[in-house]
């Protein structure tokens, strides 16, 4: 019986009368993929804001590693491990693409001070190379990310968020604008850095999604939402055959 | 308790990893070497022209040095780390008060020039402050009335700053028993602490630093959710740049020798922004090019025969096209001209792809 690596237990969060998130319950365990569905509104990016410190919700609490982390900062959880994409790009535009992966990792070691006299890719040269390979796009390394295509620079947000070797990565719509043909390539590279992870870590990953075959294919366990209420939580085979979710959800 | 199912089957859709190692790409080279020999280029002649130059001509390229420093300092709190200040000019005030007052009490100029810096980093890390709560437009503001509110004091409190006297006779410094008082020795020391604070500037923009500092213009959000205190980021670029202001602020106060309220106000800060802007902000040579425009050029155009009673609004006139066709600045041209070029390339390479596949009739 191992612990979950990630707990979240009766969580509130109310905007006005709104209840955006209406006591949302569950686990993530090491090395696992859960996805979260739901329609729209159904308090899926409140959740992860919730999670990720960008607001601070009502009541309830988030356990990482059996630690509460409830209402802690961004910054402190990126610094305990856990990493994230946001729903839309988040890349730095003006900043090569190899140059916005050692960005994304270079304030996990050191000092403020020893960072001014680190070298200028912190030590990290390698580390984001190895990503920019397996992200392939290796072709593009030293553009400008804000010059990318749009498939690209989602490429790219995704490489940032496993730069600093986090525990945990909860992803935003990875494939909110994607083409179709890139949806299987993120879905192959989400597999392989949970399944074969590139520096000794197994993350855990938690994925909000619309695209139902890429969550169908993708995660080991599902979450439904709706009305900031969790409808299930099962396999995806156990989610296609519930009828409630059929009905509220996937039916539609 | 669940736990994940062994490795579901996948075939890997796009092939392994396997692009070979890091290859560098030939272009930005090209671009170092150039920015390289610009730079060896530009201080050549700064290092030479003084000789062929009368003590005005000597005068006016020591001033525009020192405001290369200022805006220097400010292009890393605008330019690199996108903090919008219009209160630059109250430092270059605290950095010249503090060199002029510590002189008049009789401290050399070598324990003030220090001290204007550290003073500057001090209240520059208080005004960076307000830098975590408002951002843009109401950060300007809030730095302009701190801009205002310094000049006040420099206006004001007679006792310490000589109000609208302001203070005179401010000596120039000796550098190992060797005088500094003639314009050409003293040009030549700012041109050292120029090339020696561009080198720490640089220094520190290639260091991690630099990309924090990038990370948090380009999006502080993000940087703080990988892990990048932009608290401390936000302050240093504040309490840094502000230090470069003291440095010039106390070259300015030797330089001139005599320093009263009126460079320090709130319109000096408009400009000390506009010569970064013009020159283009985030360009490690902007200063010098926008600097050269907002003070050597004013000057210039002033002497010209015919030009003497319109220079004001041809300046003007000038910067608001520049903010037209440019608004990232004069050194964004090389920048511009090859987007152009690559985006012909594109869709020549585009009609190419159209002509094959039979698309002409």
């Amino acid at each position: 019986m191992t612990a979950p690596l990630l707990k979240v237990t009766d969580l509130k969060k109310a905007y006005g009368a709104i209840q955006a998130v209406d006591g949302v319950s569950f686990e993530v365990m090491p090395g696992e993929i859960f996805g979260v569905i739901g329609p729209n509104g159904s308090g899926k990016t409140t959740l992860f804001n919730s999670i990720l410190g960008q607001i601070s919700p009502n009541a309830g609490a988030i356990e990482l590693h059996g630690k509460t982390i409830t209402g802690l900062s961004p910054l402190e959880l990126s610094r305990r491990g856990v990493g994230r994409t946001f729903q839309t790009l988040q890349v730095f535009g003006k900043m090569t693409v190899r140059d916005n992966l050692i960005v994304a990792a270079q304030e996990h070691q050191g000092s403020m001070l020893g960072r001014l006299f680190a070298p200028p890719d912190s030590g990290l040269g390698a580390k984001a190379d190895a990503l920019i390979d397996q992200f392939r796009i290796r072709h593009v390394a030293h553009s400008l990310a804000g010059t990318l295509s749009y498939g690209q620079q989602k490429l790219v947000d995704i490489a940032m968020a496993f730069m600093a070797e986090p525990d945990l990565v909860l992803l935003d719509e990875p494939c909110a604008g994607v083409n179709p043909s890139l949806v299987g390539g993120i879905s192959t590279l989400l597999k392989n850095l949970n399944r074969h992870p590139k520096f000794g870590k197994k993350a855990s990953f938690v994925v909000i999604e619309h695209n139902m075959d890429f969550v169908m294919d993708l995660c080991h366990r599902i979450m439904v939402m709706v009305e900031g209420r969790v409808l299930a939580i099962g396999t995806p085979a156990e989610i296609r055959g519930n009828k409630a979710v059929l009905d509220a959800y996937l039916g539609n | 308790m669940t736990t994940p199912p062994d490795e579901p089957t996948a075939p890997p859709p796009q092939g392994g990893a396997s692009s070979g190692p890091a290859k560098p790409v030939p272009r930005l080279h090209l671009n170092k070497t150039i920015s390289v020999l610009t730079a060896v280029m530009g201080a050549l002649l700064f290092l030479v022209a003084p000789q062929f130059l009368k003590n005005y001509g000597i005068y006016l390229l020591t001033y525009w040095l020192v405001f290369i420093i200022a805006t220097m300092g400010l292009n890393l709190t605008i330019g690199y780390a996108g903090q919008k200040s219009l209160g630059h000019a109250a430092f270059f005030g605290i950095g010249a008060y503090t060199v002029a007052i510590l002189m008049k009490a009789g401290f050399s100029f070598w324990l003030g020039l220090p001290a204007a810096a550290l003073i500057c980093f001090a209240v520059g890390l208080v005004l960076g402050f307000p830098a975590l709560r408002v951002q843009a437009i109401y950060l300007a503001f809030a730095t302009l009335g701190f801009n205002t509110a310094i000049w006040l004091v420099m206006r004001n409190e007679e006792w310490l700053t000589g109000g609208t006297f302001g203070i005179n006779n401010i000596a120039r410094p000796s550098l190992f028993g060797l005088s500094l008082d003639g314009n050409l020795a003293y040009y030549y020391f700012v041109l050292a602490v120029a090339l020696a604070t561009s080198a720490l500037l640089w220094g520190l923009l290639r260091s991690p630093w630099g990309k924090a500092f990038t990370a948090l213009r380009d999006n502080p959000i993000r940087a703080e959710s990988l892990g990048i205190d932009i608290r401390n980021y936000t302050l240093l670029s504040f309490a840094i740049g502000a230090a470069y202001a003291g440095v010039a602020g106390g070259l300015f106060a030797s330089l001139v020798q005599f320093i009263e309220p009126a460079p320090f106000a709130v319109s000096a800060s408009i400009m000390m922004y506009l010569m970064v802007v013009v020159g283009g902000a985030g360009y490690f040579l902007g200063p010098i090019v926008g600097a050269a425009v907002g003070v050597v050029l004013p000057e210039w155009l002033r002497d010209v025969p015919g030009v003497a009673n319109w220079y004001l609004p041809m300046f003007g006139a000038a910067v608001v096209l520049l903010m037209v066709w440019l608004p990232d600045g004069l050194l964004s041209i090389p920048d511009r001209l090859r987007a152009k070029r690559e985006a012909k390339k594109a869709s020549m390479a585009r009609a190419q792809a159209a002509g094959k596949w039979g698309a002409k009739s």
